[in-house]
């Protein structure tokens, strides 16, 4: 009888739970939808402008948190060293290309060794990140996840420390080859840099998404994400998988450091700091674990970051930290699994 | 090392475990266990809860190191290869609880299964006796393996280990949890995997049934053997079957 009885009674709560959830969604992107739109009206030009800032912004953040999710969804870690990897790139970018290479000016020599940089830093990155597993988190892995948590804390501060004796405790300034200004397109200014990160992440997230989908070291991945031993028993060699895992995540980050170190010009050893909460933020907001999901939190959070920061009606700068976690806050409450995260922690 | 019961056996076997000790920790879980098994047969090792039988047969695989004794297969020595080593070697392991995985489909699974093989053409040959043994994973081959019934799981991870094309295969409990109907099935596909030349090591909950398909037969108490023999002599013995078989 009992049982009869909640039987009626819990689909009714789940119910309400559901139809309150969707309200409060509904009634959330309308807010959002009413706010862009009289920005839209108002000033059209700042709009575009703030728009294609905040896509320029949200392709590193979703560089840099597509190593976050690779890494979680494999070995459920959050490696809190990775901000700080991407910082590292971001150094080693402008020292390969400006103090080795003495490049400073937009040559069409300066491009190719840019590409040249490009390809060394993902190298140099991905190294590192698989130095860091191999020395460091493989021997722990079958410890209390606390240990390799607290472990790669430790490693953040660690390559903060060679990121400060390499740049300085001061901002550094770098020449870049990327020009600075802007072409005219169908009546709006668009950067020459957002045409520069357009032109490599997008390949860099297609190769990503193929890797992981259709080759064998991608199968091999997905299969060890979702159970070490059965895929020891198909002959999966699990170490090698999760190195090449954080091989592909360093990389990405790598990607991102180029990217930054050309389109800002600036570099500071504790810029992995807020740049990896950030891009952390945005594989948690994605759902993490989820490599799609990474790549929407990361492009999401940096236009609304750049919609906030550049509009006339809107919080602007100085609440964008504010903003930014708010939203987080309010999507964990409503979905906390994350936006494509499945209820279960999706991974790869 | 001589056969069943003091019959002689001129084959020369093809797993031999030698005094093996296996440990969790300091905690012994298989002390000095002695097993052999030919080309051909199907033997079967029971024993009841925590007498140490997933244990043996994660040592078979390499999941779990032994840490005395050794494992023999084909004349050649198995302790210390790589746990991902061990299927190239021609074993394959269907594993307690099944451990198919949840976010791939069936198809997928299957080609899991055949990880490390090349040869496209015997790949898709099995594939297709797999899917004939077990028509229920043809009509669920693109469902994500995690939504299926458990049985359906079972037959899946048996179906995996066997995309292996093994020289040997391990089973473990491959009857959990599935109807009466499905036992049978299980058990008949069983006889027919040996037909097609697979040896088999089943680790049985059932025993009266596994000692019905195996040949020889191990029974292991507290990680040590027990005694072993024919498995229809065993069947027989009223003392076995009411401590043992719960019958
Ligand atoms: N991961 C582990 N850590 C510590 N001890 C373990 C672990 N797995 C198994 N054991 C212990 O080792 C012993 C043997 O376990 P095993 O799983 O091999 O038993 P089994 O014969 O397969 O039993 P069952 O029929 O219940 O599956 C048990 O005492 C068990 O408690
Ligand atoms: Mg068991």
């Amino acid at each position: 009888m009992a049982a009869t009885a909640t039987s009626v009674v819990v689909p009714a709560t789940i119910d309400r739970k559901a139809v309150f959830q969707r309200y409060a969604t509904y009634a959330i992107l309308f807010g959002v939808v009413v706010w862009l739109g009289v920005n839209l009206i108002h000033a059209p030009a700042q709009f575009f402008s703030a728009g294609a800032e905040g896509l320029n912004n949200g392709m590193l953040y979703a560089l840099i948190a597509l190593g976050y999710t690779l890494v979680y969804g494999i070995i459920e870690l959050i490696n809190f060293a990775h901000g700080d990897l991407f910082m590292l790139g971001a150094l080693f970018s402008g020292f390969l290309l400006t103090t080795v290479m003495g490049q400073t000016t937009s040559t069409l020599l300066g491009w190719v060794l840019l590409l040249v940089t490009l390809v060394a830093t993902m190298a140099f990155c991905g190294g590192v990140n698989v130095t860091l597993e191999f020395v460091a988190y493989r021997r722990l892995r079958r410890a209390p996840k606390l240990a390799p948590l607290i472990t790669a804390v430790g490693m953040s501060f660690i390559l903060q420390f060679i990121g400060l004796k390499w740049n300085g405790s001061t901002p550094q300034q770098w020449p870049t080859i990327l020009p600075e200004g802007s072409f005219g397109f169908g009546g709006f200014e668009v950067d020459y840099s957002l045409l520069a990160v357009v032109a490599v992440t997008v390949p860099v997230l297609l190769l990503l998404k193929w890797v992981v989908t259709s080759t064998r070291q991608g199968k091999a991945m997905r299969a060890v994400a979702q159970d070490q031993d059965a895929a020891r028993l198909m002959g999966v060699n699990v170490n090698r998988t999760i190195s090449f895992t954080f091989l592909i995540g360093g990389a990405l980050a790598g990607t991102a450091g180029v990217m930054y170190q050309q389109v800002v010009g600036t570099t500071a050893y504790n810029l992995g700091y807020q740049m990896g909460l950030i891009a952390f933020t945005s594989a948690v907001l994605g759902g993490i674990g989820n490599i799609s999901g990474a790549v929407l939190g990361g492009l999401l959070i940096g236009v609304i970051q750049g919609f906030n920061d550049g509009l006339p009606y809107g919080f602007h700068q100085k609440w964008s930290q504010t903003v930014v976690f708010t939203i987080l806050i309010l999507l964990m409450v409503f979905k906390p699994e994350g936006l494509l995260g499945r209820p279960t922690t999706e991974k790869v | 090392m001589s056969g069943a019961n003091g019959v002689t056996e001129t084959r020369e076997p093809m797993l031999e475990l030698d005094e093996i000790h296996v440990y969790y920790g300091n905690i012994a879980a298989v002390k000095g266990l002695s097993l052999t098994v030919y080309p051909g047969e199907i033997v079967t090792l029971i024993g009841s809860n925590g007498a140490g039988k997933s244990t043996t047969l994660r040592a078979i695989s390499g999941l779990l190191p032994v840490r005395r004794g050794t494992v023999t297969f084909q004349g050649r020595k198995l302790n210390g290869v790589a746990d991902h080593e061990v299927v190239r070697r021609g074993i394959a392991h269907s594993p307690e609880g099944r451990r198919i995985f949840p976010k791939m489909t069936v198809d997928e699974n299957l080609d899991m299964g055949a990880f490390l093989r090349k040869d496209k053409e015997g790949i898709a040959e099995d594939r297709e006796m797999i899917l004939e043994l077990f028509p229920r994973l043809r009509e669920r081959i693109s469902q994500k393996a995690g939504t299926m019934s458990g049985g359906e799981q079972q037959m899946l991870a048996v179906g995996r280990a066997m995309m292996a094309r093994p020289q040997l295969l391990l089973l473990d409990e491959p009857s959990m949890g599935l109807a009466p109907v499905l036992v049978d099935v299980i058990f008949e596909t069983i006889v027919r995997i040996r037909e097609q030349g697979t040896t088999v090591l089943l680790v049985e909950q059932n025993a009266l049934a596994a000692l019905e398909v195996a040949d020889r037969a191990y029974v292991l108490e507290s990680g040590s053997l027990k005694l072993h023999g024919p498995a229809d002599e065993l069947a027989e013995d009223q003392e076995i079957v009411s401590a043992y078989l719960g019958g």
